[in-house]
């Protein structure tokens, strides 16, 4: 295995979000008995900034290299990192059990799948065919059209923002609400999921002719 | 500054904004899919910012566990259909899969 730089960096990269995603843990975690969190959070730039701005940061830098990068393999560690990012993000919104979904569904099935069906129909070697890339300029164009739109609408908008409560475990709340106010959605959903199952069993598997 | 709303939401159209730049550059079927997941993250960081900041209680966790789930089922049948792609052209470039044109 030979290392070079980018191969450093994004390892340096991978550990630093997995050390900040389990000090965002261990913040809610601990949350309401350490009132050091919310008395460093009046200061210029407390912790949380700080895990907020490098938690966003690894988001957007793997939501890039999705974008970006030339190698397919590549595109899906960026996936992984702005996944990884995503949930991180959604533990310092408070929102413990989102992020435990992101992190069982998204990275332990759907980065799987992709990583599975990557394997299967590139030929890895090919760097160039597996991950061409057609009008990057007319992306960038379309970059520098839409996001100043949607940040300028979410930083210039006089929101009406209400005081965030505690943190408190989610997890119960959510599972009564599924069974009670959510429940139509949550069987239709059952139903799709079942639906899902059986369509991509008949649409991947070869034919096999009975003759 | 304090970390607040707006902080979040900026991430979120980040998010939107390179995953539809990957939605729209890609030849690869499997890198197109991968530019959904992140437009569907997007969403679900406003969602989940939006329950925290604005509305409180669970509603927009709510939600984002619907689009986490949708998600899912997209990824299994996307993936499916670009494997089925991939037998019958033997590539899975997006261009080249154009039988219904002629």
């Amino acid at each position: 295995m030979n290392l070079t730089p980018g191969k450093i960096l994004g390892w340096l990269a991978g550990a630093a979000l997995v050390a900040a995603f389990l000090v965002g843990m261990a913040q809610l975690a601990i949350g309401p008995a350490a009132g050091a969190w919310s008395a460093t959070a009046a200061g210029p730039l407390g912790v949380r900034d700080v895990l907020f701005y490098v938690l966003a940061a690894l988001t957007v830098a793997g939501a890039g290299g999705v974008a970006f990068a030339r190698n397919i393999l590549h595109s899906a560690i960026g996936l992984l990192m702005a996944l990884l990012g995503a949930g991180a993000l959604y533990v310092l919104l408070s929102a413990d059990f989102l992020a435990v979904t992101q992190l069982l569904v998204y990275i332990g099935g759907v980065l799987v799948l992709v990583l599975f069906a990557v394997m299967l129909t590139s030929r890895i070697g090919e760097v160039n065919v597996s991950n061409a890339s057609v009008g990057v300029v007319g992306g960038l164009l379309l970059l520098a059209a839409v996001a100043p739109v949607l940040v300028a609408v979410a930083l210039l908008t006089p929101w009406r923002l209400i005081a965030p409560g505690p943190a408190v475990a989610t997890t119960a709340a959510l599972g009564d609400a599924f069974l009670t106010r959510w429940l139509l959605p949550f069987e239709v959903a059952s139903m799709v999921l079942l639906a899902t199952l059986v369509g991509a069993i008949v649409i991947a598997r070869k034919e096999i002719k009975a003759d | 500054m304090q970390i607040s709303l707006p902080h979040f939401l900026v991430v979120g159209a980040l998010l939107f904004g390179l995953g539809l730049v990957t939605v729209v550059t890609r030849r690869n079927a499997v890198g197109v899919l991968m530019g959904v997941e992140l437009i569907l993250n997007g969403a679900n960081v406003n969602f989940a910012a939006f329950s925290h900041y604005v509305t409180g209680g669970l509603t927009g966790q709510i939600f984002a566990l619907f689009v986490i789930v949708l998600a899912a089922a997209e990824a299994a049948v996307g993936l499916a259909i670009v494997l089925a792609i991939f037998q019958t052209f033997k590539t899975i470039d997006v261009r080249r899969a154009d039988l219904m044109r002629e």
